[in-house]
């Protein structure tokens, strides 16, 4: 079976390299692009550890060929902030410990970040419900979910001083 | 988990999707949105040598509302199913069932095509599909037909599609009346333990037309005109949801797993039951 062309663009940044169509879209970030924010948790399309946004949408990564993502455009949790510059999910979830062993994580903020542009002013259980593909194996779910409506508070009130 | 490895294919429009089909017969299989194929593939429960990806054809996309008829495109995703206003105007129970299908994640990606022609019993589409009474169109290298989604599904995982034919849009007329779709599962983003698709419309306080469906109840969705007749023509009083949920137990034939034994999935099936008729008829 041949190898593929495979172009993808990765937190803003253009990638080319040759894959096989089998080859999930998790292994290709994590072992040949060093992309490791995005984790393997389950491998089932259970836990969502693997979140990222691809083209607009949350998904399981485990659970994408590379194939089915050639010519798509990735944001991974590396894409959000920089430890000097936080993204605003990345600083409530600190503010709020919206964390506990910190695995599922990346998924978590990856996930509530494209919530959050669908629904910036989401309620508790709008916020539980778009959560529920994460799973927390620490179930610290109370931050988390904490973290994520302070994200939003914080992300609109810039929004509205910006006007 | 690694899936064994196969020859990709991204056709551009139906006619090429089907030719390759066509040429490479159950060796080939298309792939929609992959959540059922590919955790079969990493388990390595399904081997396939060619698999065609459809989501460059435009063709299989879009919903349309005409003349209270709807038409969804087979790539159509659960996303989209939830997010489509004139969609939740013309059948609001499409919105209602598909906001129960796996987690976000999963929806974003699963598609309306994939779920109801993959022929797996535990997806919550056929059912509701049946319930609707949708037609299937379905086009091979011969051309287009349409086929009755109650007529669809022959055994889990056989359906009335052929090798080389691909599923192309779903079509039903718009709704009138109440609607529910109740569903038991044991966690975010499971398959049923037992679920009913119910349409009720009344005329004063007495039902005048209903529809039944059942998911994953057996190996096939579960149209159940037992239950349709006993809610037709009565006011919707205890005796007939009764009569309802008894002509529905006859119909299901649920087996043991690790959802539950089967006595345990008959009590959930008739208290899905009478949740949804009693919603349906709420909203009627």
């Amino acid at each position: 079976m041949d190898k593929m062309h495979f172009k993808v663009t990765v937190n803003g940044k253009q990638e080319e390299l040759l894959v096989e169509p089998r080859e999930l879209l998790i292994h290709v970030l994590r072992e040949k692009l060093g992309v490791t924010g995005p984790h393997i948790g389950c491998e089932t399309s259970h836990c969502g550890a693997c979140t990222v946004d691809m083209d607009g949408k949350s998904v399981k990564s485990c659970t994408v060929f590379a194939a089915q993502a050639n010519g798509a455009d990735v944001t991974t949790i590396e894409g959000l902030g920089t430890p000097d510059g936080l993204h605003v999910l990345q600083q409530m979830f600190k503010e709020h410990h919206g964390l506990q062993c910190g695995f599922c994580t990346p998924g978590m903020i990856t996930r509530a970040y494209r919530l959050l542009q669908e629904n910036p002013d989401p309620s508790e259980e709008d916020v539980r419900f778009g959560m529920s593909g994460n799973l927390c194996r620490c179930t610290g779910y109370q931050n988390i979910v904490k973290a994520v409506l302070a994200s939003a508070a914080e992300l609109n009130a810039v929004k509205e001083a910006a006007q | 988990m690694i899936p064994g490895n196969f020859h990709y294919h991204r056709p551009e429009s139906v006619d090429d999707a089907v030719a390759i089909l066509a040429k490479y017969g159950d060796e080939a299989r298309a792939v929609a949105g992959g959540h059922s194929l590919i955790p079969m593939m990493k388990l390595r429960m399904a081997d396939l040598a060619h698999v065609v990806d459809l989501q460059a054809i435009g063709d299989l996309k879009g919903i349309t509302v005409d003349s209270s008829t709807v038409t969804i495109g087979a790539m159509v995703t659960q996303h989209e199913l939830i997010a489509s206003e004139p969609l939740a105007q013309a059948a609001p129970i499409i919105r209602e069932a598909s906001l129960q299908i796996a987690d976000p994640q999963v929806r974003y990606v699963g598609t309306i095509g994939g779920n109801v022609a993959n022929g797996d019993p535990g997806n919550d589409m056929p059912a509701l599909m049946q319930c609707l009474d949708a037609t299937f169109v379905l086009t091979g290298p011969n051309g287009t037909r349409d086929v009755a989604a109650r007529e669809f599904y022959e055994a889990a995982y056989f359906t009335a599609r052929e090798d080389d034919e691909l599923l192309v849009a779903i079509r039903f007329p718009a709704t009138q009346g109440g609607y529910a779709y109740e569903k038991q599962k044991r966690k975010i983003g499971d398959y049923a333990t037992a679920a009913a698709a119910v349409l009720i419309e009344k005329d004063g306080s007495s039902c005048s037309a209903a529809s039944v469906a059942m998911t994953n109840l057996s190996d096939v969705p579960v149209y159940c005109q037992g239950a349709i007749d006993a809610l037709i023509g009565s006011t919707l009083d205890a005796s007939a949801l009764d009569a309802a949920v008894a002509a529905m137990q006859e119909a299901i034939d649920p087996q043991a797993d690790n959802r539950g034994p089967v006595e345990f999935k008959r009590h959930v099936a008739g208290i899905m039951l009478r949740r949804a008729i009693e919603r349906a008829a709420s909203r009627a």
